[in-house]
């Protein structure tokens, strides 16, 4: 396919402008370029091509099954994008929550906030929530400046250190190291859990706070949370929960329950709102009792019969503009309720279960990471097909000529060779069955022609691409 | 310097003299397991080290690792042709893919280390 740069016409035109009916006038030298701008000239008709066979060169859930492990691709019911295109939400001003002249047009909207704020924080045993953070890291941040605030707050000058566990959500120590703290790594046993021993071993008066993931990128769930709760909280030191894989346990047990502080949610992966690739995303931070004082603000609070906004005298600031994303938040809520906590209990036991299937149906063929037991997704590693000169990324590349988006690949760092497969719980048993009828053809063919594999893909719209080239020589274009 | 001359760690790194001078890299395992390597980003010269401390970091295509002082001391200069031309760490990584270089030592901390017949012990423990 051509660039659009390759398909301009010199001269050609999308639009005529009316003659020009007004004087003109030379703007100052310094502000123009010394050169036009390179821009396509094309009629309206071949961009509108252009872009329509762009768009169909996409891959989606919306095309195909999609399990991108650790990610959670969900699948995003339709009546959520109603919701989210009432003109009441979709058209209201995002300025109008900043002046108190407009809050009775703003009521409707605080009292889904309101009630989102409360429905989040009761799925996951939270006194409060804040849908302040705008993605999944920033919901990171704003909990591990909670946690800051509270130790500041108590006089724990000292405590300066959040554990990490190597098989924590990838961006947890980024997210600790701009809250001010230093991590350090917990390691994980070879059944792919936190070691308890070694944890307590490292559990020293400096350690601030622990950031969980449960279950964790290994797809397993930390069976010694309990333990690790009741030993942190014995130093002061907070739980934090990341909801990467809440959609594991959303409806059967609650983080707050469990023992944990503070948290995140990530919106996408839990409550079907659009995914990431820049968003715009919904990443709320739940509270429990210890850091209450210090949500971000201001909060809607009710007062009377009616929605005001106030901040908490402890608070630690803004943490994004107006609400946040408003209209995924919207999303959010619809999904909640559309699903209701019957269909949350649901969710996570096909989630479970979806992953158990391909998981008993490819374990025998692929090497499993870990001794089973896995929650959400399951991890196999391919190392015995690496022998044979077949690694995950032949594998995964193998998968998209089958019609199949590939699974995680070397993620998490702790399993080599790693493929991370998340179904989600939407999918049906003849998805599931065609997903592994493609892996094991393609461990098959791994053991009878691996350079049939080397090959792969065939049939994308480009072929295997020079991934390495791509890293080393970083080189921009537009389409 | 021949590999048999040089010090090993358990992360995969070595150490080695060169004119009164100690060349750190990492070793050929390494280089196999992160794959083709896309960028390293290199310790400032000048900078004290201490023993085991995150001084630098390896991308590849697969994964990012950090890179540990083997020893502590001063680091003495880099090898700035990775800065363009990180894949000499794949070709050649015991030699034109050294990474930085290290003077100020105390020797007695490379006793400490794996000597060859150790790392390729060691490096069966790796698979």
């Amino acid at each position: 396919m051509q660039l659009i740069y390759e398909k301009s016409q010199p001269g050609r035109r999308a639009l005529t402008l009316d003659a020009l009916d007004v004087p003109t006038c030379s703007l100052p030298a310094d502000l123009c370029r010394a050169q036009d701008a390179r821009l396509p000239e094309m009629a309206e008709i071949d961009i509108v091509r252009h872009f329509t066979h762009l768009s169909q060169r996409n891959v989606g859930i919306d095309d195909t099954f999609y399990p991108l492990g650790s990610c959670t691709m969900k699948y995003n019911p339709k009546i959520t994008e109603v919701a989210a295109n009432e003109p009441g939400m979709a058209q209201l001003h995002p300025h109008f929550s900043s002046s108190p002249v407009f809050e009775s047009e703003c009521q409707g909207a605080y009292a889904l906030i309101h009630e989102l704020e409360r429905q989040l924080a009761e799925v996951a045993g939270m006194k409060a929530a804040s849908l302040q953070p705008i993605a999944g890291a920033h919901g990171e941040l704003t909990g591990t400046l909670l946690m800051a605030a509270y130790h500041r707050d108590h006089g724990n000058t000292h405590k300066d250190t959040i554990l990490i566990p190597d098989s924590a959500h990838g961006t947890n120590p980024a997210s600790a190291v701009m809250a001010g703290f230093k991590v350090v790594e917990v390691p994980s046993d070879k059944d792919g859990t936190i070691h308890l021993e070694t944890f307590e071993a490292m559990l020293t008066d400096k350690v601030a706070g622990i950031m969980l993931t449960c279950p964790n990128t290994h797809g397993l769930f930390e069976t010694d949370v309990a333990k690790i709760s009741e030993l942190a909280h014995a130093k002061d030191a907070l739980l934090y929960y990341d909801g990467a894989n809440l959609n594991a346990i959303v409806g059967q047990c609650r983080p707050g329950d469990l023992g944990f502080d503070v948290m995140h949610y990530n919106l996408h992966k839990t409550f079907a709102t659009p995914h990431g690739m820049g968003g715009p995303g919904c990443g709320p931070v739940g509270v429990g009792e210890r850091l209450l004082p210090y949500l971000p603000g201001p909060r809607v609070v009710k007062k009377d019969d009616s929605f005001t906004l106030a901040t908490p005298e402890k608070s630690i600031g803004r943490m994004a503009a107006f609400f946040g994303n408003f209209l995924i938040a919207v999303r959010a809520y619809a999904y909640m309720r559309h699903y209701g906590d019957a269909g949350m209990k649901e969710i996570s036991r096909n989630a479970v279960l979806n992953a158990n299937y391909i998981y008993a149906r490819l374990k025998d063929t692929y090497q499993s990471a870990f001794p089973g037991n896995y929650m959400h997704e399951c991890i196999f590693t391919a190392l015995p097909q690496a022998e044979k000169g077949v690694h995950a990324t032949d594998i995964a590349k193998s998968l998209l000529d089958r019609g199949f988006h590939a699974p995680t690949i070397y993620f998490p760092l702790t399993v080599k060779e790693c493929l991370m497969i998340e179904p989600t719980e939407t999918e049906s048993k003849e998805t599931l069955d065609a997903f592994c009828d493609a892996m094991l053809a393609i461990a098959e063919a791994a053991e009878s022609d691996p350079d049939s594999l080397h090959a792969a893909p065939r049939s994308t719209p480009v072929g295997r691409l020079d991934e390495v080239k791509a890293a080393r020589d970083l080189n921009c274009a537009c389409l | 310097m021949t590999p048999d001359t040089l010090r090993y760690t358990e992360e995969h790194e070595w150490i080695g003299e060169l004119n009164g001078q100690y060349l750190v890299g990492i070793t050929d395992f390494a280089q196999s397991q992160l794959g083709d390597i896309t960028y390293i980003e290199l310790p400032d010269v000048d900078r004290q080290v201490e023993a085991g401390e995150e001084i630098a970091v390896v991308e590849s295509v697969k994964a990012a690792s950090d890179i540990y002082a083997p020893i502590s001391g001063k680091i003495a200069g880099i090898n700035g042709a990775l800065d363009a031309n990180p894949e000499l760490t794949n070709k050649d990584p015991l030699g034109e893919g050294w990474f930085f270089k290290m003077t100020d030592v105390d020797v007695t901390e490379l006793d400490a280390l794996m000597d060859v017949s150790a790392y390729r012990t060691y490096l069966e423990t790796c698979s």
